[in-house]
């Protein structure tokens, strides 16, 4: 077969042309291509405000851009990256295009929530974007009070807004996928075989229903404060700061494992699969998932040790912060065990797996520093905390966000990527990640506050460090970007399984009918239920 | 070897050297569990990759003895470190008896002190080596944070209260200290340096031109020209409470209950008088909130702390 021809099926993507059928779709995979197309614009504009900001660092004096401009770049660099890029990520787009395939549905419960949903986002994603093209924010993606509600000069109220219509966007998607995998799962399909991903985004969605509207409350009383003057948070109007710190907090926290279980859903596929061996421990990982979905409720504390909290409060909040942090150890040591007699093939997406793991596992573990109250004080504001959610959110949730999209990109396009060219860029994105995140943690300790436009010059060597590295690391963002393009026409036809895996996903032509299966497929086993070597002796 | 190229900033607190064992002894958990890890997945990649000649028999996907090993160690080991670091920060978060106390005002984008014998610096902390020195901080607009890398502290700093920090310098030199809490346009700005001297020097230094009266005595004019002294009668035939001796005393409230008069409750009844009234008082005090600046409250506490001697008894106990 020609590697131009692999459309001889009906599929979703060739069951309509034009911008009616893609505007207008309620199908799910299409959808998931819509926020493809969506969170990555957002992931380049949100990059391009790093590189700025990685690019005025290299000097200890503010020689490229005004202080004022600095602050607007961290600001909406963060803001793009939690909410327009990070929170959507692998939910909205795996999540969209796997959950009802893996639970061997036809669709979402509710496919036109599901479209709602995107144009949602669009409108919150635009709104921000517009407000951040005219003016921009400069309060940090914090929103820390009094400093935005009665003193920043900057379009807090239009950001805040954005942010806020954005919020339904996830609750929609979490709610359709909890009603989904309730619901709509294939005959025999209990909860105790559904493959890890299923948990990992169901537990995602609990977390985005209940914390998602703390959030919008939060910001909507910051908008009152800001309009009206009425005191919440204001000292000077008679409200208390400390207040916005712990209800934003109750979301941000729960908000990063938000953005963390979905790619240890992603992880743990890859692994088994490359392994070609059952996942292991697999009661103890889905458990696993849900406690840190529900400790993770109960730590937001620990960004406020030096807040002036009390004291008590703060031991407290250091020990469940240690305590959330086992379930974390539990999935590395078993995903570590998988490989135990395994069989392991090297693709690229079990590279992006193995370096989660590695980054996950500092990015944890440099957490623990963050719980260990003493020694907080002197990191917390500091780049020791940059470093250490970067390796939790960069190193870990785009890693298996990128790992995940060429694991299932076979699927969802019915072409290979280039293996070659994507070994290359997962090594570049390793090595460029490292150099420019790691000098971070040495800055931190030595006592370099974030967000600092200028800086004394004692910290430059480690600042060019890590710009060098955010070089890299952006070049190592393109290349993939380029050639996943190239493969859309030019990758080698994928066929129905191309790594062997189980998962009902697996079992429907690649790219998939837009019905999914012909016919619901029936249940009768375990997932993950590889043969390991002799399979291969076959 | 790490003297061109430091990982640790100066260490020059008393706190310091504890902060840093407990990073070393945190650095080694992290060095040890990811070795370990990264090994295992090494080994076990290699050893265990397509096509090799490994034994394979009898591949487990499940042990309840393993996962229970790897939930329960790293939980002790967790709670050592947990005990550790609450220990020390206990101890770190409670300055000893005898303090020198020093007030620090945070503002949009500068740091302005002032020490009890009346000296006022901006970004710059003249402190003596060997003693206690104690911050009694507050912002006049958006939250701050007070950090001193080589003294591994930092304590944020809100408007509407006083925060407290506390350290002993252990090695005279100059140190940089941060605004660590984002607060505006020229945040990275907000830096100073402190100076730590020789107690005889800073003795000097406090006698010496930057001095000015003592804040006791400023607050002590305050005292008079906001009309605070035609209510607070030293006698206690007043409208207001006598205050001699009521700085550190435990206060009856109007309504039950009891305070200790410590800094944060002066400063709250100075600007929030109908807050928390004194038991046979009516709450009649003018609101001071806008009329004094940060400075000065610190000034009136200042002189109310001065007013030594046995408090007068309350009046009475009937209204």
């Amino acid at each position: 077969m020609s590697p131009h021809s692999i459309t001889t099926h009906e599929h979703y993507l060739n069951a309509g042309y034009g911008p009616r059928s893609w505007l207008l779709t309620t199908d799910h995979k299409r959808i998931a291509i819509l926020y493809m197309l969506s969170i990555t614009f957002f992931f380049f504009v949100g990059g391009f405000f790093a590189f700025l900001m990685r690019l005025e660092l290299l000097t200890p004096d503010g020689d490229l851009v005004s202080a004022e401009t600095y602050n607007k770049l961290f600001s909406m660099h963060g803001i793009t990256m939690v909410w327009f890029f990070l929170i959507p990520s692998i939910p909205s787009v795996l999540g969209n295009f796997l959950v009802p395939m893996m639970v061997g549905a036809r669709d979402v419960a509710f496919p036109r929530l599901n479209l709602l949903s995107w144009y949602i986002y669009v409108v919150g994603g635009l709104f921000t974007l517009a407000a951040m093209i005219f003016g921009g924010v400069d309060t940090g993606w914090t929103f820390y009070t009094p400093f935005s509600s009665t003193y920043a000069h900057s379009n807090v109220i239009p950001v805040v807004i954005g942010i806020f219509i954005l919020g339904f966007s996830s609750i929609l998607t979490a709610l359709n996928f909890i009603v989904t995998i309730h619901t709509m799962r294939a005959p025999g399909l209990t909860w105790f075989r559904l493959p890890l991903f299923i948990w990992a985004m169901y537990a995602t969605s609990v977390i985005l229903v209940l914390a998602t509207p703390v959030l919008a409350i939060t910001l909507a009383m910051l908008g009152v404060e800001r309009i009206f003057g009425v005191g919440i948070f204001d000292p000077a109007l008679g409200g208390d700061p400390l207040l916005f710190q712990h209800l934003f907090w109750f979301y941000s926290h729960p908000a990063v494992y938000i953005m963390i279980l979905p790619a240890m859903g992603v992880v743990s596929e890859l692994i088994t699969c490359f392994a070609r061996k059952k996942v292991f421990g697999y009661r103890f990982m889905a458990f696993s998932l849900l406690a840190i979905a529900s400790v993770g409720f109960l730590v937001w504390g620990h960004h406020m040790f030096v807040s002036g909290q009390s004291a008590y409060a703060g031991m407290v909040f250091s020990a469940l912060s240690f305590i959330v942090a086992i379930p974390s150890a539990v999935k590395v040591f078993n995903w570590a065990a998988t490989l135990y007699k395994g069989s392991i093939a090297y693709h690229t997406p079990v590279l992006y797996g193995f370096g989660f793991i590695g980054l996950f596992t500092i990015g944890g573990l440099t957490g623990l520093f963050l719980a260990s109250l003493a020694l907080d004080v002197h990191v917390h504001d500091t780049y020791f905390v940059i470093a250490h959610f970067h390796y939790i959110m960069v190193g870990g949730a785009v890693m298996g966000y990128l790992g995940g999209i060429h694991y299932w990109w076979p699927k969802m396009t019915g072409r290979m990527y280039p293996e070659g060219w994507a070994k290359f860029a997962a090594l570049v994105l390793f090595v460029g990640f490292n150099l420019t995140f790691f000098p971070q943690f040495i800055l931190g300790y030595l006592g370099m506050p974030r967000r600092y436009h200028v800086y004394p010059p004692e910290f430059q060597v480690l600042n060019v460090l890590s710009t060098a590295g955010a070089t890299i690391l952006g070049i190592g963002y393109l290349i993939p970007f380029v050639y996943l393009i190239w493969s859309l026409r030019h990758g080698k036809n994928a066929g129905r399984n191309p790594w062997r895996a189980t998962g009902l996903e697996w079992l429907t032509p690649s790219p998939p009918p837009v019905h999914n299966f012909d016919e619901i497929p029936v249940v009768t086993g375990e997932p993950y239920t590889y043969a390991g070597e002799e399979e291969q002796r076959e | 070897m790490m003297h061109g190229f430091p990982i640790f900033p100066p260490s020059a607190s008393t706190a310091a050297p504890r902060v840093d064992a407990l990073f070393t002894g945190l650095m080694i958990m992290t060095v040890f569990f990811s070795a370990l890890i990264f090994f295992a997945i090494a080994f076990f990649a290699i050893r265990y990759r397509e096509g090799s000649k490994a034994n394979r028999d009898n591949p487990r996907s499940e042990s309840l003895p393993l996962e229970l090993t790897w939930m329960i160690v790293p939980l002790c080991i967790s709670f050592g470190f947990y005990f550790w670091a609450s220990t020390l920060y206990t101890q770190m978060h409670v300055a000893p008896p005898g303090a020198v106390d020093v007030y620090v005002v945070g503002k949009q984008w500068m740091w302005k002190i002032q020490h009890q014998q009346g000296n006022r610096e901006i970004n710059e902390l003249h402190v003596p080596l060997g003693r206690p020195v104690r911050l009694i901080m507050t912002s006049q607009d958006v939250i701050h944070s007070f950090f001193i890398p080589a003294f591994r502290i930092k304590q944020d700093v809100l408007p509407g209260r006083y925060s407290t920090e506390w350290f002993q310098a252990t090695t005279p030199g100059e140190y940089h200290f941060f605004c660590a809490q984002f607060c505006g346009t020229s945040h990275a700005s907000m830096i100073g340096r402190v100076i730590v001297m020789q107690p005889a020097e800073y003795e000097r230094w406090l006698a010496g031109a930057a001095g000015g009266a003592p804040m006791a005595t400023v607050g002590e004019g305050l005292f008079q020209q906001f009309g605070c002294a035609s209510c607070h009668l030293a006698n206690n035939s007043g409208r207001g409470p006598a205050l001699a001796g009521v700085a550190g005393s435990t206060v009856e409230l109007e309504g039950g209950g009891t305070v200790v008069a410590d800094r944060e409750y002066l400063r709250e009844s100075i600007l929030d008088p109908a807050a928390k009234v004194v038991r046979g008082y009516k709450p009649v005090m003018p609101v001071f909130r806008g009329q004094l600046s940060p400075d000065q409250v610190a000034q009136l506490i200042e002189y109310i702390r001065s007013l030594g001697g046995p408090r007068v008894a309350a009046k009475g106990g009937t209204p």
